[in-house]
């Protein structure tokens, strides 16, 4: 076909549709319409022929006839008065012998879309819900939802309502989940289609002979249903049971979320469902559809919030295959993460390890900062790994290592020492802004340690001027004068150097503004300074450590088979452990080994607005260092303080309902226990993070002590973290 | 629910576009567009939105088939949908490409109408379909080259055309109407998709098999199928059937219309086939394969005295002889080189833009061992560059063989058909990943 521009091409067709001779041969004229259908699904605008194709639409060639009607809804909405003109012709299709012109007519009597044809189609409507054919049947209650959509502002007959009510007894099982679904539109206002106890078991009793699609829609909707007594609702989830091992991905899916709105008040219930997709759950992991595969991981993803040792023994189902698309790989490595443990640590990593240097860089910081986060746990084995990278001097890789270090120093501070070896001569390699930011932070933290910390910022200083990120000043600033406080002789001039230069030159409001703070602070003396950057860091991570306790079902029931488990992107996984932000700024950075010790379940997941949170600080004998807290400092005088084993300490704590979250081995000092508990009054919860720290000489360190002296202690502090509470609530 | 399907092709081409719901605009499809290619790469997120509007796709065969759909649908329920509603067209159609689409449209229109009302999915079963669908398919040439260009990575399907004993499994179901009304056919394909990962050690860290019967019957109306399954085949570790050796798998699902009276104690499947594709059974085997993978790989990296990096590649197949192979593989490594490969047929390229180099071997017989030398010059080549060599990533196609050993005993049509009908049994194993790190 030569090609034509737009308006040549609606007339060629316009002359070519009102040719007597192209319209006397039937396969001619059908062509002709199919060209300019497909000029119209081109994009090409066709609107034009309009009248032609209503002529064209008198015909008793249904092939040609879908035809125009595909073209006819799509422009119904532009005339208006000429789409009267096929109403006539709509309405004796109607009346035809065969079902499937009747069922024909009906559907696109519907969707032109036009207020003004509503009432030549409603009476056609009525008598296609009585019609021997299922397919118009179908079409027709179909229909009545469409035409309230036109007019939502009338009412439909409220004998409509009843009749599509009636339908739901309808031997066809298409036609009874249409009208489930036309109900649901109909009465949106008063809260869509209602189930009662007969409707819900009849909807149950005809669900086997619904295909795939109306089993998820039934399911979707029996949702609401609220079964009345306990054994109803066994015997409705004994009667979905099979279900739930579907081999289509929709039903399974559609049953668990039913299973889990039913079970909402049985915690026990719902997690044995849980239990029981595991199985088709992976074997849609393994879909041929990667659609169908990354659909699953996000689920499993949910999944395991609640239940964190489902997938464990089938970690391998996630390693990721050569050619999956970055979307899956990342995927596949966060649920990684969450699976490791000490049996399978070795292999994951080695996995991971391999994604390192994919081609493609987002997986391959995304498997970085992987490694990062199992870092927090296998410090040591992950570091390897980490500083190995480094070796390799790409761009993007150091870039994501450093980043990664930076994030896992600030959890676990021994690494530090490690860390600080690896440091040397990243700052060739690394380019990007935010790799820089953070080797200037690690340099600014760790400055005594590196002993090339200087003259790295040295060249950064020089090269000011040709900065273009605020971000890095910002932290160039700050890493200088960390630097300034441990090594002020080599730091001294370029100090200078930087301030003078961000305060007279520099353009941007806020890297000037921090310049001229510091250039103030440092007028107050150098105590001063050591005082506020040097001070008590923040450890947002101690949430972190506890690892995430298991969640309660309900608190993603709702989100479940819906897309937002498709959307979440990586980063707000990475942040839902951060903790909230104006509490931890006063707990201190611990600057010991932190053991990790596991966790009893316990709804700790930001509570609610007004959430009190203050911290408690337990000396034994001697007070603590001086600074002061937004939160409380209390002082118990414990005649020994317990140096038992982690593990009958935790026990214990639990017993009065205290968490512990970390400990320092037992026998370092300054000894300390992180613990938090959470009290819940009826308007009001509050979460105390509390820090027991014990910095008695050595004359003081003693063996476990009796189980007495243990209670005793955890009395008091059973009593003071009562009142405090009280207080508070 | 879904407010809008349409159909686009690699290159943002318009193919298909339907409304079923009259909510969103059609620039959804320009805004759609848009959001792919402003996206480095070419895999977009399965999900996008854009304000109110959200975009669920599945790519197949270089097109984007997308739904639009509000935010509370089921994504199970969609894709599924989608992934149906593509093997319906390529039923329809034959196959699936650009090409077919475009030359189909009114067919796919005809059939959009029927399986999706009011954004509501009415049905996908063919048996139903075959009532209302009026339309004749046009179809392309039976088999090109061309087609074969859009080979999708997981191309199981498209691949199949390569080893089906003719080009007759690609085409269009619906030509009973037509002038090859007479020729009923049905083939039964075994088709498993490997997954491994061998260690650098040659140890087999991780080996899947994800595998599937599927039939497709082109016969107008067929009556019971019975399929029969190796006699020793046993589900789970537990039990164990037969004195042969066992055919193991780990958990099994069957299509819902498959009649499992006689599975138990024979292991048939009875079914009655619709027309066109359908996966019968499905089937998974984890970490437990019942021989050695078929392929292995002995590698040696080194560093020439030039500066230069030494690949030396020698594969070796592990299948029994007279089984040739489709390869490609690839490595991930750096810039120019010169090749050294023990065959003429086969070839070698350096991918720069994925750093990889890949091998192609157009047959690879069974026990035998293949070998290929690579110099790369890579700038600044250090010791720690050797460690982002690799790994080698395997994709083959394994005509007749199945890595559980699932044989199909029989195939037995039980009222016997008149005229003559054709039945056929596929086997073939795919690489989903094989990949061997070094």
């Amino acid at each position: 076909m030569p090609y034509l521009g737009s308006e040549d091409m609606v007339r060629e067709l316009r002359r070519a549709l009102s040719n007597p001779n192209v319209q006397s041969d039937h396969l001619r004229y059908r062509n002709t319409i199919l060209k300019v259908v497909r000029a119209m699904s081109q994009g090409v605008d066709v609107s034009g022929l309009f009248s032609e194709m209503v002529k064209a639409c008198a015909t008793v060639d249904v092939v040609q006839k879908k035809l125009v009607y595909v073209f006819l809804c799509s422009y119904a909405s532009l005339n208006p008065e000429l789409s009267l003109l096929v109403i006539n012709t709509l309405r004796k299709d109607c009346q035809d012998p065969n079902p499937m012109v009747r069922s024909l007519a009906l559907r696109n009597m519907t969707n032109l879309r036009l207020p003004s044809l509503v009432e030549y189609v409603e009476q056609p409507l009525t008598a296609g819900l009585r019609d021997r054919a299922a397919c118009v049947r179908r079409v027709a209650v179909l229909g009545w939802a469409k035409l309230h959509k036109l007019q939502a502002s009338s009412d439909i007959d409220a004998a409509v309502v009843n009749e599509l009510y009636s339908l739901l007894r309808d031997p066809d099982p298409v036609v009874m989940v249409n009208c489930l679904r036309a109900l649901e539109e109909i009465l949106k206002e008063e809260g869509g289609v209602a189930i009662n106890k007969p409707i819900a078991h009849h909807l149950l009793n005809r669900l086997k002979e619904c295909d795939v699609w109306g089993q998820c829609e039934v399911l979707k909707i029996l949702e609401r249903y609220r079964p009345q007594s306990e054994d109803e609702l066994f015997d409705i989830l004994s009667l979905l049971d099979p279900s739930l091992l579907s081999p289509h991905p929709p039903v399974m899916a559609a049953t668990l979320s039913l299973f889990l709105s039913l079970c909402s008040g049985l915690p026990a219930a719902s997690l044995s469902a849980l239990e029981r997709v595991r199985g088709p759950l992976l074997a849609a992991c393994g879909s041929a559809s990667r659609e169908m595969r990354f659909t699953a991981l996000c689920h499993i993803q949910l999944l395991l919030r609640s239940l964190p040792g489902l997938m464990g023994a089938h970690y391998k189902r996630f390693f990721c295959g050569y050619a999956e698309p970055a979307y899956i790989k990342q995927r596949k490595m966060q649920l990684l993460v969450e699976l490791v443990n000490d049996e399978n640590v070795a292999l994951v990593l080695d996995e991971l390890k391999g994604y390192c240097t994919d081609v493609n860089t987002d997986t391959a910081q995304a498997a970085i900062s992987a490694i990062g986060r199992i870092g927090r746990s296998y410090s040591d084995r992950c570091l390897e790994i980490l500083t190995g990278l480094l070796g390799l001097k790409q761009e993007h890789i150091t870039s994501a290592v450093v980043q990664t270090v930076r994030d896992l120093v600030w959890v676990c501070p021994q690494c530090s020492e490690a860390v600080c070896l690896a440091l040397e001569g990243c700052e060739e390699t690394v380019q990007d802004s935010q790799g820089r930011q953070a080797l200037l932070w690690l340099l600014g933290v760790y400055g005594e340690r590196v002993s090339s910390a200087p003259y790295v910022l040295e060249v950064f200083i020089d090269g000011l001027r040709s900065e273009v990120s605020p971000g890095v000043k910002m932290e160039l600033l700050t890493a200088t004068m960390r630097l300034f406080l441990c090594r002020p002789a080599e730091t001294q001039d370029m100090l200078g150097r930087l301030l003078h230069y961000c305060i007279e030159e520099e353009t941007d409001m806020c890297v000037r503004d921090q310049a001229l703070f510091y250039y103030r602070l440092l007028h107050c003396g150098i105590e001063e300074t050591r005082k506020v950057l040097q001070g008590r860091r923040s450890d947002p991570s101690l949430g972190v450590l506890i690892g995430r306790p298991a969640e309660p079902v309900n608190q993603w029931a709702r989100s479940f088979n819906t897309l937002e488990p498709l959307k979440q992107s990586a980063a707000e996984t990475e942040s839902t452990s951060g903790g909230s932000p104006e509490p931890v700024t006063s707990v201190p950075r611990p600057n010991t080994d932190l053991s990790l010790s596991s966790l009893s379940p316990s709804p700790v997941d930001k509570p609610p607005n007004g959430v009190a949170l203050c911290f408690l600080l337990l000396g034994a004998l001697e007070k603590a260092e001086e600074e002061d807290y937004v939160c409380m400092e209390e002082h118990v005088h414990c005649p020994a303080p317990p140096r038992c084993s982690p593990q009958s300490l935790q026990a214990a704590l639990q017993l009065v309902n205290v968490q512990t979250l970390a400990f320092t081995p037992p026998q370092t000092l300054p000894w300390r226990v992180y613990l938090y508990t959470h009290t819940r009054n009826t308007h009001r919860s509050t979460l105390i993070l509390g820090e027991l720290l014990y910095t008695g000489e050595e004359r003081v360190k003693k063996q476990p002590r009796d189980d007495t002296a243990l209670k005793g202690f955890l009395s008091i502090l059973a009593t003071v973290l009562h009142t405090l509470s009280s207080e508070r609530a | 629910m879904i407010s809008q399907i349409f159909i686009l092709s690699s290159k943002g081409d318009h193919l298909i576009y339907k409304d079923f719901r009259g909510e969103a605009g059609s620039d959804a499809v320009t805004v759609f567009y848009e959001k792919v290619t402003a996206l480095p790469g070419d895999q977009p997120p399965v999900v996008m939105s854009h304000g109110d509007l959200h975009f669920v796709h599945v790519r197949q065969g270089g097109l984007y088939c997308v739904a639009t759909t509000a935010a509370d649908s089921s994504p199970f329920t969609v894709i599924e949908f989608l992934n149906r509603l593509m093997a319906l067209i390529k039923d329809y159609c034959g196959s699936l490409s650009e090409k077919s689409v475009r030359m189909n449209f009114a067919l796919i229109y005809e059939l959009l109408d029927e399986v999706v009302d009011y954004g509501y999915i009415q049905t996908t079963s063919s048996d139903v379909l075959k009532n209302f669908i009026q339309t004749e398919a046009v179809s392309s040439k039976p088999f090109s080259l061309f087609d074969l260009s859009n080979v999708g990575l997981f191309g199981a399907e498209t691949q199949q055309s390569k080893v089906a004993p003719s080009s007759a499994a690609t085409r269009p179901i619906l030509s009973s109407r037509g002038e090859q009304g007479g020729k009923s056919e049905i083939f039964v394909d075994v088709i498993e998709r490997l997954c491994v990962v061998i260690g650098s050690n040659g140890v087999v860290m991780k080996a899947d098999v994800e595998g599937e019967i599927r039939v497709k019957c082109y016969m107008p109306s067929c009556s019971e199928m019975r399929i029969g399954l190796n006699e020793e085949f046993s589900i789970g570790k537990s039990q164990l059937r037969g004195y042969g050796a066992a055919v193991r798998v780990d958990e099994c699902s069957f299509h819902q219309a498959v009649r499992l009276d006689e599975f138990d104690s024979h292991r048939i499947l009875r079914v009655c086939p619709s027309q066109g594709e359908q996966t019968v059974m499905q089937y998974q085997l984890s970490d437990d394969l019942p021989s050695a993978p078929p392929f292995r790989l002995f590698p040696t990296v080194e560093r020439d005295v030039g500066g230069r990096l030494l690949l030396y590649l020698k594969l070796r197949c592990d299948l029994p002889p007279k089984r040739s192979v489709l390869l490609q593989d690839a490595t991930t490594t750096h810039t120019p080189l010169c090749q050294e490969l023990s065959s003429p047929d086969q070839s070698a390229e350096l991918q720069p833009h994925s750093r990889a180099v890949v091998w192609q071997i157009p047959r690879f017989p069974g026990g035998t061992q293949l070998s290929a030398l690579f110099k790369l010059e890579v700038p600044g080549l250090s010791s720690a560059s050797m460690l982002e060599v690799g790994p080698v990533g395997l994709s083959f196609e394994l005509p007749k063989v199945t890595a559980t050993g699932l044989q199909i005993r029989f195939l037995r049509l039980s009222p016997v058909q008149p005229g003559a009908s054709q039945r056929w049994v596929r086997y073939v194993t795919h690489s989903d990943s094989y990949t061997i790190r070094i």
